[in-house]
């Protein structure tokens, strides 16, 4: 679905992303882990054609990133931004409609807006205006219109960020969903209970621009905690690996 | 996620009606702000005077004041609704709903051309063609300084710096031409800056501006919203960011080029009609672009009818009674923000 042939990013004179030669398949959910700077937001505004790659080629869906038009890469990438700004006061359900731009002769796009509403529990604030939602809503709008956009390739940076516990569980299933869907998923987190919940593989990156690709049944406490810069211990709980920081005593 | 300083939340219940009988009403506003330019003045037109003048069967005097009414009133109409449209493509493009028209510059470079046409001592047309030559060179310069914004991340706010500095500098030479102009065309020239629509003929180029103006916007008006919505990101949602900034910036100063032209900087329009359509029918651009040119047409109309009645016979710069209007209807809106955010 996704393949990145010695991809390389810098910034300045910085090298943020040593080549990289990375493939992501259908069905899998890659987490992308790292400290602050490193470079995750970086390489997904990359991926989602927001900045060009400093070296080496992305292929998308099989074809040449840049040689997609917009329209052609929202078909086959949705990307949730980290934090977003609204000027306007779009009402919710608009604002989930208006993801459904790449599709403008789709046959079903109010049934999609709904059943993304839904998934994110935002039927009873279909009609609110986005400036008078909290935090929490407003993330749940933004994953609302990644759902509705309705691409294979799917890019979040920080989707749990101001979740509340049931919402966060229900992301989690939401990911899981669309991996069974053969969907493929990229997941920024710092959220050590969720990514690792979710994620078949994880890919990690240091802040010399180095970076390891693991299966996650081989992802162990050490690797982590080596990238991160602090002590990990990995658990398994409720069925899924964790990680929580500190040594086991 | 911290609440951003806007003026475009609605009260709860903020009228918002469907979009057809919306449409008509502000349409039938529209004309009937025409009906009653041409009725109204030192000499009152009744219903039935007009429509006889109208059908070619009213007195001499009833026909000359219907045509010179009604010529005036279709430039208030068509200077107004470019304005507004211009102001919404431009809060759309910079994502604030307090940038106007005039924010990029555009205006400055109109003034710097007509300030320097009057300063010459020439003729009316050679004016206007000198505003429109300078508001198209401006937007090209601002063009040009900025094109690689148009694709860049933040970029809009490099080209709202680029628009200031650019109007600061034109603001520098219209007080430098000011300075040196002679008495006998200094009056000429502040009645020009002040944005006033008596004696602009009638001409069709306005017209022809902004009708496919308009109908580019509003096709492009779902893509349009996204840009409003999303910024840089509404390229992973399938809108070519940059092409899309790039129409609506040549878009508002071709509409810009042609209002200015026609009465100088009418202010506030631009800023107060697009805010008032989308307290009345929403942010969303498909509604949107028709109420405000529909409503700025109606507001500059009656506008321009109370400044030529109300001290009659007297005649105000219409400029002046749009600042005076618009100044306390956003000085409310203000203080209802600031409600809002306490």
């Amino acid at each position: 679905m996704l393949h990145c042939d010695q991809l390389t990013l810098r910034q300045g004179r910085r090298t943020l992303l040593q080549p990289l030669t990375w493939q992501v398949r259908a069905g899998e959910c890659w987490w992308i882990a790292g400290r602050n700077g490193c470079g995750k937001s970086t390489l997904l505004a990359t991926l989602a054609a927001l900045r060009r790659a400093d070296g080496g080629h992305i292929r998308l869906c099989g074809q040449p990133l840049p040689q997609l038009t917009p329209r052609q890469r929202a078909q086959r990438l949705a990307m949730l931004p980290q934090a977003s700004h609204d000027a306007f006061d779009y009402a919710v359900q608009d604002a989930v409609a208006a993801a459904r731009f790449a599709w403008p002769d789709a046959g079903d796009n109010p049934q999609r807006v709904a059943a993304a509403l839904d998934a994110f529990d935002l039927g009873r604030l279909a009609a609110r205006p986005l400036q008078a939602l909290s935090g929490g809503e407003r993330q749940r709008v933004a994953l609302a219109s990644v759902m509705a956009q309705d691409a294979p390739l799917i890019l979040l940076d920080e989707p749990s960020n101001s979740l509340d516990l049931a919402h966060q569980a229900a992301l989690q299933q939401q990911i899981g969903r669309w991996c069974a869907q053969g969907k493929a998923v990229l997941l920024v987190s710092h959220d050590l209970q969720l990514a690792p919940a979710c994620a078949s593989h994880a890919l990690l990156l240091d802040k010399y621009g180095q970076h390891r690709q693991y299966p996650l049944a081989e992802l162990n406490a050490e690797h982590l905690a080596a990238v991160l810069g602090y002590p990990l211990t990995r658990l398994h709980h409720a069925g899924h690996p964790c990680f929580l920081p500190g040594h086991p005593s | 996620m911290s609440h951003s300083l806007t003026l475009d939340r609605p009260l709860r219940g903020a009228l918002r009606l469907p979009t057809l009988p919306l449409l008509t009403l502000l349409a039938l506003l529209s004309g009937g702000s025409l009906l009653l330019a041409c009725s109204s003045g030192s000499i009152a037109l009744g219903a039935g005077e007009l429509w006889l003048a109208a059908s070619g069967h009213g007195s001499q005097l009833a026909d000359t004041l219907l045509s010179l009414r009604l010529e005036r009133a279709l430039t208030a109409w068509v200077t107004g609704a470019s304005l507004a449209l211009a102001g919404v493509l431009m809060q759309s493009l910079l994502r604030n709903p307090l940038a106007d028209p005039y924010v990029m510059g555009v205006s400055g470079g109109a003034s710097v051309g007509a300030l320097l046409a009057l300063w010459l001592g020439l003729a009316l047309w050679q004016v206007d063609s000198a505003a429109v030559a300078g508001a198209l060179t401006l937007s090209a310069l601002l063009f040009l300084l900025a094109r690689r914004d148009f694709a860049r991340s933040s970029g809009t706010v490099l080209l709202l710096l680029t628009g200031v500095l650019l109007s600061a500098a034109c603001g520098a030479l219209i007080s430098l031409l000011l300075t040196i102009a002679p008495d006998a065309q200094l009056r000429g020239m502040v009645f020009w800056l002040v944005g006033d629509i008596a004696g602009t003929p009638l001409r069709p180029w306005p017209w022809l501006a902004l009708l496919p103006a308009a109908l580019l916007a509003w096709w492009q008006a779902p893509a349009i919203n996204l840009l409003a919505l999303h910024g840089d990101h509404a390229l992973t949602l399938g809108v070519p960011v940059a092409m899309l900034r790039r129409l609506l910036l040549v878009l508002a100063a071709v509409l810009t080029a042609s209002a200015v032209s026609q009465g100088g900087s009418i202010g506030f329009i631009g800023l107060m009609v697009p805010h008032a359509c989308r307290l009345l029918c929403g942010p969303d651009l498909r509604r949107l672009i028709p109420a405000a040119v529909l409503s700025g047409a109606a507001l500059l109309v009656l506008a321009d009818t109370l400044a030529r009645t109300v001290v009659a016979p007297m005649q105000l710069p219409v400029g002046v009674l749009t600042a005076l209007l618009g100044v306390p209807v956003l000085f409310w809106q203000l203080q209802r923000t600031r409600r809002r955010l306490a």
